[in-house]
């Protein structure tokens, strides 16, 4: 406990660290997950090559594909970028199928319904095939940003891991207080971070709750 | 250029023997995810399908799992290592620590996902209980299960190649000592064998899912990364 105060700013600054690598990833990979994953409901040629890379890509493990990036990117091995980069690779993979799921799971008669009450492609898209499709959706984010979380820590290994530095810490010390404020640092964000996103998920579908919809 | 001193590094007959070949680095790699699959397994499958028969603790599998995608698999190898030392048990402890919870969630889940109407016809027809559960809900909870070893191997994949940052060895030691002496071809070689022998497992573990799950059985499929 002294040792955490006393390295209170330490902590601080690898914890806002950690949110960042984890959760930039998870953003940037929803964005380009949701137009992907549409044109998987569109073309089956598209949602199979999609899904077969998505698979491919989620078997590559961590370490391995943070060391890759920079010969593909040029960037520096020390780069955050790197990391930021690899999550995002498997925040998309994870995304596009769940997006892809859940956009087929729509009931056709609330399409058909949409298109007869004169709703353009794009707008039903938007307006009604997306927020049918949110529960699902945030059950993936949900996935996504737990298991980048976790993830970040093994950036540690190139130097930049957040709160996961403290588990090199730990060990190069001999030490175990840092590697256990490291752990309990990182499941507690990921409690809260998948908390957040439960009650996001509840705010932005009241008619689930409501019972009406499907 | 870092792409010719690859395949340099490939090239050069002395990274193909002796302790720190790539097959020895290879077989290590192998040893230990093999070993501690076969461990979890052993632990995991009759856990999971006790929970799936019986419906009780069934809390206790989604939980672990849950908790487990959160868990850092390098602090826990950390841990285990600074709590009793280096070596090869240690590692292997936590290798199977990681190894047991998505293959318990997947024959619990399997066992769940069998219709009651066919486990209940099992047992109008005189099947004991335990012939209800190796009999019928075991054979067709399998495509899970298989699914569940499938996410555990490449978990264990991934987690040896981070064990090498404790002295561990496998082919993760290519990443982790290239690192340190800066030597980037080393690094990469060290990658794409790691990615290499992933996406092989991975793909061995789909082909004996198609030889042993019935044909009768379709199941949808989930994985998790790990």
């Amino acid at each position: 406990m002294t040792w955490l105060v006393r390295n209170v700013d330490l902590v601080s600054g690898l914890l806002a660290e950690h949110v960042w690598l984890a959760l930039v990833p998870v953003v940037v990979g929803l964005a380009l997950a949701l137009p992907l994953g549409w044109a998987a409901t569109r073309v089956p040629r598209v949602r199979f090559a999609l899904l077969s890379a998505a698979g491919l890509l989620y078997t590559v493990p961590s370490l391995a594909l943070f060391v890759s990036l920079p010969v593909v990117l040029g960037t520096q091995i020390l780069s955050p970028l790197n990391i930021v980069v690899a999550l995002t690779l498997y925040t998309v993979a994870l995304l596009v199928r769940t997006v892809a799921d859940a956009l087929d799971a729509a009931p056709p008669a609330v399409l058909t319904a949409a298109t007869a009450m004169g709703y353009r492609p794009l707008r039903r898209f938007v307006a009604v095939e997306l927020p049918l499709a949110v529960p699902v959706i945030v059950a993936g984010l949900r996935v996504a940003s737990v298991s980048n979380i976790s993830l970040v820590t093994v950036g540690s290994l190139i130097g930049i891991g957040g709160l996961g530095e403290l588990f090199t810490l730990g060990f190069q010390r001999n030490f175990l207080t840092p590697l256990v404020v490291g752990l309990v640092g990182t499941l507690a964000l990921a409690l809260v971070v998948d908390a957040v996103l439960v009650l996001g998920g509840r705010l932005a579908t009241p008619w689930v709750r409501a019972g009406v919809g499907t | 250029m870092i792409l010719t001193d690859l395949v340099a590094w490939f090239a050069d007959p002395e990274n193909w023997s002796g302790p720190d070949g790539v097959p020895a680095r290879l077989a290590e790699h192998l040893q230990y995810t093999a070993l501690a699959l076969l461990l979890a397994c052993l632990v995991a499958i009759p856990l999971g399908a006790l929970v799936g028969h019986t419906g009780r603790g069934a809390f206790l599998v989604v939980g672990t799992t849950n908790a487990l995608r959160a868990l850092p698999t390098l602090g826990v190898v950390i841990m285990v290592v600074l709590l009793t030392g280096i070596g090869l048990g240690p590692v292997l402890f936590a290798l199977v620590v990681l190894a047991v919870p998505p293959v318990m969630a997947g024959t619990y889940a399997g066992i769940r996902a069998v219709d009651p109407m066919v486990v209940d016809a099992a047992r109008g027809v005189g099947m004991r209980e335990r012939e209800v559960l190796l009999q019928v809900e075991f054979p067709n909870a399998l495509p899970l299960i298989l699914g569940g070893i499938r996410s555990a191997t490449l978990q264990l994949v991934s987690t040896a190649t981070i064990a090498a940052f404790v002295a561990f060895g496998g082919l993760g030691r290519y990443i982790i000592d290239g690192l340190s002496v800066r030597d980037f071809a080393e690094v990469l070689a060290g990658a794409m064998l790691v990615a290499a022998l992933a996406i092989v497992l991975d793909l061995a573990l789909a082909g004996v899912e198609r030889l042993v799950v019935s044909d009768g059985i379709r199941a949808p499929r989930g994985r998790a990364r790990t």
